[in-house]
């Protein structure tokens, strides 16, 4: 129980993550999109993302809420060290998160003030997101090579979240707006695999024995299903992206499920790298656990809410399903 | 002049947590009230609840969104801000905060979707429901974050090994000394403060003559809400009070600002504490009344600050703080009074009373930030009383950075609450929807009659 309890915790901590990045990842996504849109089109977008938004941010506040509950003592250096992006991430939620509801809710003049700030806080985050996983998975140090990494992570990963605000985008809508969104996906994919494939060669750059990992045998081809699974999903896109018509044509979640898959395969390869340290060749995880009883207690409070979490928020999913309609509070 | 970055990260703090606690102290109350709306339709099938409860859903789902972004900065804070309080109390505090994000966030952030946009979607039951589990996850929400503060102020359950906590006993850990007098003491400021926000607007709509029916019945239900839960409050406030006297001689000490351990002891008014002096200048006294209300008793002992050097909290802000609270909850307890009676005798609202219930219309955020500053400030310097200082916990951040990010974060917090007041004020000049089920519905306007 004492070994398995930390391993539990940094499983509900990824997975909670994970959730987050394809969850609020589209609604970061149609952020950022927004001002490529009519001003009838944006009502759409922001309609397709209004029941949801709330809960899928709460994936991230479950994530850090693991780290500081489960691993007390990592949770202090990597958020310290990461002060400055997570506070411009903070700014950019806030900004993001009110500008939703204040668009429809102040003054008809100042709806475009307010539709600029939710495109505004959507681009901060990502960015202070790119920028944080980009100095997380380089070890948090604070040389010139760390700086330049993360930058680019930065400017490359707010890419991902423009996918899978399109993706989404095509499930949500009909028309001209999906003939868009498939035009945005096109123009984002590059500049995606840019930054999944850059996020990939960190790790074992920056650690040896990563590196050691990855590339002997017989691990290399244990491994082998993580970048194959990823090249075909990013050809497939590719391909999908100029064939609108089949997309159309009752196949629009297929966007949406291989982003899905390479975000579950490009976190599956992070975990391999990363485990079993929680900060990359300082602290393993078991170091930076709290105390086993403490454990003990939130873990049946995991192990029976976090199922009951996923079926509601299926629930809600499922009410809201179909194409997006005007948002009612009638 | 170099600020001391301790200070600054202090204020960083107290700007966020004072920026959050304005929304939740309106949604935690209002969730249940919008429930009242919608039951009372259901039951009544009178439109007027329906079109109360349209109006005031668009102001929750507002207040919400600013709850929800102001207090994910909270939780990334006491990892940024405050390493230490989680690697030394982390053992106790994080299952607590855990607690709060699966039994509370996940399931009022997910049934609001429902509330909010669902309406259409789903049966006129399962949307009572949606709405109902809304406000109970704003009440769990609340139940666990006040545990958790509760037990940094009156710490029980625990054993400290090499300056770590751990948790003894999880029941003495969340029902602490302070925790049910500061549950009950937070929950029904709570709904004060939101039964003084819907009383209040609903009289502003007045004022201006965009009123309608269902304006008078929000009315009367947040006055009502007031007239009844204000005694209560008060005597809530009397009994937390006591605790606090039990558990944290110190806060008291402050809040009365009494120097010396005396017995007899006089209530201070108003004065000017002073802590170099260590005496409260052109003080205003009650004779006796400090031991009265302390102890019952006219001749009982009270703990004076001296006892505490260099232990007790700063005494102006205790001391002050404590004072807005206390006449701001007079200033409750007569003006919902007077209105309560305007209601029950079943005459015309006076105009006065209309423009006094819409000057109370933030009534109670005043009251409670008041409220948080007595007993946070008064807990200094320590982050868990007694054991743990709040300057041994704090990230090593150097001025200029805690300077330059308080900056972005006040500028950003006063540019959404002048964006929230405005918000407010827009939606409440518009007629009300009401006004149509009564055909002529006050055709003389702004005369404050509500016929």
């Amino acid at each position: 129980m004492e070994q398995m309890l930390p391993v539990f915790f940094v499983m509900a901590m990824g997975l909670a993550l994970l959730l987050y990045v394809i969850l609020d990842g589209f609604d970061l996504g149609v952020g950022l999109l927004l001002p490529q849109a009519t001003d009838k089109e944006k009502d759409i977008m922001i309609a397709s993302i209004g029941p949801f938004w709330d809960a899928n941010e709460t994936w991230i506040v479950l994530g850090i809420g693991i780290l500081l509950i489960a691993f007390p003592k990592a949770q202090g250096i990597i958020l310290t060290s990461l002060y400055l992006p997570v506070t411009l991430m903070l700014f950019g939620l806030i900004l993001r998160g009110v500008a939703f509801d204040f668009r429809v809710k102040a003054a008809d003049a100042h709806k475009h003030r307010w539709n600029r700030a939710f495109f505004l806080g959507s681009l901060i985050a990502s960015m202070s997101q790119g920028w944080m996983l980009g100095a997380y998975i380089t070890g948090l140090g604070s040389g010139l090579t760390n700086i330049l990494f993360a930058a680019l992570i930065a400017l490359t990963l707010p890419a991902l979240y423009v996918m899978l605000g399109a993706g989404w985008l095509l499930i949500k809508t009909e028309g001209e707006l999906f003939d868009k969104a498939v035009r945005w996906g096109r123009m984002a994919l590059p500049a995606m695999g840019i930054a999944l494939v850059l996020v990939s060669i960190a790790t074992p750059i920056v650690s040896s024995e990563i590196a050691g990992r990855w590339f002997t045998l017989p691990n290399a081809i244990g491994l082998l299903p993580i970048p194959v699974s990823c090249l075909v999903a990013y050809f497939a896109l590719y391909r999908l992206l100029r064939r609108p018509e089949y997309l159309r044509n009752h196949n629009s979640w297929v966007v949406y499920a291989l982003l899905v898959l390479l975000c579950l395969m490009a976190a599956l390869g992070l975990a391999y790298s990363i485990y079993p340290d929680i900060i990359i060749g300082r602290m393993d995880l078991y170091e930076a656990a709290a105390a086993t009883n403490s454990l003990q207690f939130i873990f049946y409070g995991v192990a029976v809410t976090l199922p009951v979490i996923l079926l509601y928020s299926a629930y809600v999913f499922v009410v809201f399903r179909g194409k997006a309609t005007d948002l009612s509070y009638e | 002049m170099e600020f001391d970055p301790f200070v600054l990260a202090r204020i960083q703090f107290a700007a966020n947590i004072s920026f959050h606690i304005l929304f939740p102290s309106i949604t935690i109350g209002l969730a249940w009230v919008l429930l009242y709306f919608r039951t009372r339709f259901t039951l009544s099938n009178d439109q007027a609840w329906e079109y109360a409860y349209y109006f005031w859903v668009k102001i929750f789902a507002l207040t919400f969104a600013l709850g929800v972004v102001s207090g994910i900065t909270m939780s990334f804070q006491f990892g940024t801000n405050w390493p230490g309080f989680m690697e030394r109390a982390g053992n106790i505090a994080g299952p607590l905060l855990g607690y709060e994000v699966l039994t509370a966030f996940f399931l009022e952030a997910s049934f609001l979707g429902i509330m909010l946009f669902g309406k259409s979607r789903v049966s006129n039951r399962t949307h009572l429901i949606a709405t109902a589990i809304v406000a109970i996850g704003t009440s769990i929400s609340g139940f666990w974050i006040l545990a958790l503060n509760s037990w940094m102020q009156t710490p029980t359950g625990f054993t400290i090994d090499n300056g770590v906590f751990f948790a003894e006993d999880w029941l003495q850990i969340i029902f602490n000394p302070s925790f049910p007098y500061r549950f009950l003491h937070m929950m029904t400021a709570c709904f004060l403060t939101s039964a003084f926000l819907i009383a209040g607007v609903s009289a502003w709509r007045a004022r201006r003559g965009v009123d309608g029916p269902a304006t008078l019945m929000v009315m009367k239900t947040g006055v009502m809400m007031a007239a009844v839960l204000i005694p209560i409050q008060i005597a809530l406030g009397d009994l937390h009070g006591l605790n606090t006297l039990e558990h944290q001689p110190a806060k008291v000490a402050a809040m009365e600002a009494v120097w010396d351990t005396q017995r007899g002891a006089a209530f201070t008014l108003i004065g000017l504490p002073d802590e170099e002096e260590r005496k409260t200048h052109y003080a205003i006294k009650i004779p006796y009344a400090s031991s009265l209300i302390l102890t019952h008793s006219t001749d009982g002992e009270v703990q004076g600050l001296n006892d505490f050097k260099g232990e007790h909290p700063p005494v102006a802000l205790v001391f002050w703080s404590f004072r807005v609270m206390l006449g701001m909850g007079m200033l409750m307890l007569l003006v919902s009074w007077w209105a309560a009676f305007q209601f029950l005798r079943g005459k015309d609202v006076s105009p006065r009373l209309l423009l006094v219930l819409s000057a109370m219309t933030f009534s109670g955020w005043v009251a409670t930030l008041a409220g948080w500053y007595v007993t946070e400030i008064g807990r200094q310097p320590w982050i868990v009383y007694g054991l743990l200082r709040s300057a041994d916990v704090a990230a090593d951040h150097s001025s200029a950075t805690l300077a330059s990010t308080l900056f972005g974060y006040v500028g950003l917090y006063v540019f959404l609450l002048i964006s929230y007041i405005q918000a407010l004020r827009y939606m409440a000049s518009k007629p009300a929807r009401s006004r149509t089920l009564v055909q002529g519905y006050r055709e003389t306007q702004a005369t404050g009659k509500l016929s």
